[in-house]
């Protein structure tokens, strides 16, 4: 067996206290993997601790506890270390406006990643070779523009465009089509397949969009208050959800038959993580349980056990209860 | 006798963008109306026109007709009471709209206050119950708009534009910054508030499928220009105009083979609202394209249950092969 | 392969024929280019002997005459002369304090903005602790120390300015590395000095140039001040020793306007010529502001 192409073990994401509030637990033991060629889609809602996790895994944030692996290795914090690293994962933000610095033309933007890691040699075919990797094409076309030239989608082909610049074995995209329009949505998250086939890219795909994972993604792991809740096949966890949160989530979707599942309260909040369970508040299969119930301590009591990263799993008390529901046909 | 009709309607930022191109639509008391598009497609500016909330350089012509006023001829004094008692917005940043220095039990009292010959005890206990309708605890009308979380400002942003009773709202994407579940609850709770109140509604959105949920009928615009109209669930089902099929698999029903590892979108970008040529302003994108699109003006055509403007609709048209275009599919750079 | 080359050429061109459209800006820039041309080229034409108070040759504060375009001063030399001569003084003081203004004040706003923990707060008490600094009793007691003259003074000007473009260039800063593509060029392998040189200097550029066009006009004031307060060089020739002369010489007593006004006329045409010479830069350096 070949070792993952990235790797989170027991990652923890802690920032300090501000004001009146404790430590926020971004992440708060994650275990997860990207297999080599692999698509994963990491979901979940804002301030759950998806866009930290990413971060950690590109070497942006370092963890508080756990470790990032990449092939194998464990990745080090010093910059000699990072500075290697970085040409083997790629990152890609959501905002491409904001992602491309408004004085540098687009040449100058892909350019960056290999003037940075010394590769001047060819670095006009280097250039050439991703735009048109990126599929803006002709690349003479683009070079000389600046990004305020450019429309949504093309800023976003010259983001992806400088991450492939330095050859890497893994993008990590966060969000990558939220703030485009939805008729390009479409062809950014087909160049994301057609480069996985082409080069080989391993890629984890950070939204807050079902319908994405179901589009792109060969797995998919649903993130809720720092933990994952639920990981497996797309075809499993969309098709057959078990944990009440993605129960609820793919419940909402416009579109779908299911009566929707209306999640009572707010999104939590990651400086005050509930005891035992940290969806019960919110849970609607702990709701339905009467007072009586001695489940409703196991829900209440004790914490769930973090999910290994391989398998597909659900981090719920209740699962054997739900019996793989006939959510959608 | 439609409660809101808008016959021709043309707005221009000089001086030269021509933002909105001849929007018709009509929209009948207590019915709901969803306007999808993408940025730039003229849908907001039609929102905006509708009470008069352009910038004032923009040039509008045509005709709004809310109610059996003419709202481009209103006086100024007339148009401020109608803004908040005949039809009221909600714009999508609720955390801009809101003032931040006023508590939004202030906020939403300021209308009722305003327009209704009622008292201040009145004006608070119609508050407390507009916040209970909407979802938010009556005692937290005391709070800043900070001190609320994203989706409980969006139902304080409802409770505003319900708190004159008005017969129209305008929603201007109004769960975009949203998390989903609470995209949800929003959306589930406008539906049931303006179906219980015999309210009317525009909502604008760019994810069609969001607005298929919510609204009976759907105006789907391009360049500034309806391009298909009709019944939400047909044109769901059967979409006539390429780019509403275009908008509509865009975001994909979960389980559905054909997406599965397929994303569709289109190759290249609406066109620069400055220079769109005579021939269909779709044409450059379109997968189903053929010669006459590009000299042929388009125009809102009987399709099905609904309108297209899309020479395919036309029986003369509906056989022609398409036209291949692998060159255009593969290439994300415009023209 | 030509993807490299052209683009910048083209911009640069681009921004020139832009530049050149702006009528304030061509004024601007002509202004500059007429006193400094004249400040540079001036030993070409005037003899050192022409400002020799015991070789003058004309009239005790003669009034503007065809041999003296802007009369005399009291030992008797040509105004103009004196003008042009005390522009070289001037102007150097001026830009060279802003120069050192600037590189001060730009390096310790960047860094103060980049690194902001302990390093960047020290950073911001010691600017506090320089604008706290009067400049007028600082370059006294510089002048005390280093002697009178146009080092004291270019050094007191610089120490008392920089803090300015300090603040100014640290709030951009965390501006500008609160946004995206500060994480994309640390994504991408960027250390802290490619992020600050690369990413952020250039994004705090302009406003850096608008700061120091302010500030060049600030220090030329300034200047004037200390010498006319008899601060500077007494042998040297400036605007500032030409207007402290001027008043001591009771020349607004005895009607002699041409004594006092060319020097303040002067002072304030090249202060507006920086200003918008800066103004239009700055203009053609936002590139959305291009469209």
């Amino acid at each position: 067996m070949t070792a993952p192409a990235i790797e989170a073990r027991d990652l923890s994401v802690t920032f300090p206290p501000q004001r009146e509030r404790g430590p926020a637990h971004a992440v708060d033991g994650v275990n997860l993997t990207v297999g080599v060629g692999e698509i994963v889609a990491l979901i979940g809602e804002s301030g759950c601790g998806k866009s930290t996790l990413a971060r950690a895994l590109v070497g942006l944030v370092r963890p508080t506890t756990g470790e990032v692996r990449y092939r194998g290795t464990t990745l080090g914090y010093s910059s000699k270390a990072l500075k290697r690293f970085r040409r083997y994962t790629q990152l890609v933000l959501q905002d491409p406006a904001g992602a491309l610095n408004p004085r540098q033309n687009v040449f100058d933007a892909v350019a960056e990643g290999p003037r940075l890691h010394g590769l001047r040699a060819g670095l006009a075919e280097r250039v050439e070779t991703a735009l048109l990797q990126a599929g803006l094409r002709p690349p003479e076309q683009f070079v000389a523009r600046y990004p305020h030239e450019l429309s949504g989608g093309q800023q976003q082909r010259v983001v992806i465009a400088g991450a492939l610049a330095l050859e890497p074995s893994l993008i990590v995209a966060d969000e990558p089509v939220a703030s485009l329009d939805a008729s390009v949505r479409g062809e950014i998250l087909r160049l994301v397949l057609d480069l996985r086939t082409s080069l080989g890219l391993s890629a984890l795909v950070v939204s807050h969009d079902l319908g994405l994972a179901w589009n792109v993604a060969d797995r998919v792991a649903v993130m809720y208050l720092g933990r994952i809740v639920e990981q497996g096949t797309v075809e499993n966890v969309l098709l057959r959800p078990r944990h009440p949160y993605t129960q609820a989530l793919i419940s909402v979707l416009p579109g779908t038959e299911v009566e929707p599942v209306l999640l009572r309260g707010e999104p939590p909040d990651p400086t005050a993580i509930p005891a035992g369970c940290r969806f019960h508040p919110r849970c609607p299969r702990f709701a339905a349980l009467d007072p009586p119930d001695e489940r409703r301590e196991l829900c209440t009591g004790r914490a769930v056990p973090i999910l290994p990263a391989d398998e597909a799993g659900v981090a719920c008390h209740l699962i054997e209860e739900s019996h793989a529901s006939t959510h959608l046909s | 006798m439609g409660l809101l009709t808008v016959r021709d309607l043309h707005v221009t930022y000089p001086p030269d963008v021509h933002a909105v191109r001849g929007v018709s639509l009509t929209l009948d008391a207590g019915r709901t109306l969803g306007l999808a598009g993408e940025s730039g497609s003229g849908k907001s500016t039609v929102a905006l026109s509708l009470l008069r909330l352009l910038p004032s350089s923009a040039q509008v012509t045509g005709e709004i007709m809310l109610d059996g006023e003419d709202v481009l001829a209103m006086s100024w004094g007339r148009l401020r009471t109608v803004r908040w008692a005949d039809a009221s917005i909600v714009f999508q940043g609720a955390m801009s709209a809101l003032n931040p220095v006023r508590t939004i039990g202030e906020q939403i009292r300021e209308p009722i206050l305003l327009h209704e010959k009622v008292g201040a005890r009145a004006a608070r206990e119609r508050t407390a119950s507009l916040l209970d309708s909407v979802g938010v605890p009556a005692r937290r009308a005391s709070a800043y708009p900070h001190e609320l979380s994203g989706g409980q400002r969006q139902r304080v942003m409802i409770a505003m534009a319900l708190a004159c009773r008005p017969n129209l709202i305008i929603a201007d994407e109004p769960t975009t910054a949203l998390d989903v579940i609470v995209q949800a609850q929003i959306l589930h709770l406008v539906t049931d508030l303006v179906r219980d109140a015999k309210i009317s509604m525009i909502v604008i959105s760019h994810d069609l499928s969001v607005l298929a949920d919510t609204c009976d009928r759907l105006a789907v615009m391009y360049a500034g220009r309806i391009v298909e109209i009709g019944a939400s669930q047909p044109m769901m089902a059967q979409p006539r105009h390429p780019y509403t099929k275009a908008l509509s698999s865009a975001f994909p029903t979960i389980g559905d083979p054909a997406s599965r590892r397929a994303p569709s979108g289109l190759p290249g970008d609406p066109p620069d609202p400055r220079a769109i040529g005579p021939g269909c302003p779709f044409e450059p994108r379109c997968p189903e394209a053929f010669d006459e699109c590009r000299v042929r003006d388009v125009e809102l055509w009987p399709a099905g249950p609904g309108q297209a403007a899309c020479l395919r609709v036309l029986p003369d048209y509906a056989r022609i092969p398409r036209l291949r275009r692998a060159n255009l599919a593969q290439s994300g750079g415009d023209a | 392969m030509s993807l490299v080359a052209s683009p910048r050429t083209a911009g640069s061109r681009q921004a020139a024929a832009q530049f050149l459209r702006m009528p304030t800006a061509i004024a601007g820039l002509a202004i500059l280019v007429i006193f400094t041309g004249a400040a540079l080229t001036a030993p070409l034409y005037i003899h050192p002997s022409d400002l020799d108070v015991t070789q003058a040759t004309g009239g005790q504060l003669a009034p503007p005459s065809r041999h003296y375009p802007l009369g005399t001063d009291q030992p008797g030399r040509s105004v103009l002369l004196l003008l042009i001569w005390g522009a070289r003084a001037s102007l150097a003081i001026g830009v060279i304090a802003t120069l050192l203004a600037m590189v001060l004040g730009s390096a310790i706003g960047l860094v103060a903005g980049h690194y902001q923990r302990w390093l960047g707060r020290g950073l911001m008490h010691v600017t506090d602790w320089f604008i706290a600094l009067p400049s007028l009793p600082l370059a006294i007691s510089l002048a005390a120390v280093l002697g009178q003259g146009a080092t004291s003074i270019t050094i007191a000007i610089a120490i008392t300015s920089w803090t300015a473009t300090a603040r100014l260039v640290r709030a951009q800063t965390l501006a500008v590395e609160a946004r995206p593509f500060i994480d994309r060029a640390r994504a991408l392998g960027a250390g802290n000095m490619q992020i600050m040189v690369r990413h952020v200097l250039p994004n705090v550029a302009p406003l850096i140039l608008v700061s120091s066009t302010l500030t060049v006009a600030g220090a030329i004031l300034a200047e004037t001040t200390l010498t006319f307060l008899g601060l500077g060089n007494p042998t040297e020739v400036s605007w500032g020793t030409m207007i402290n002369r001027a008043y001591t010489g009771s020349a607004v007593s005895r009607g002699a306007w041409w004594y006092l006004l060319p020097p303040g006329i002067a002072i304030v045409l090249v202060v507006l010529g920086f200003t918008m010479t800066g103004r239009a830069v700055e203009r053609i350096l936002s590139p959305r502001a291009r469209l």
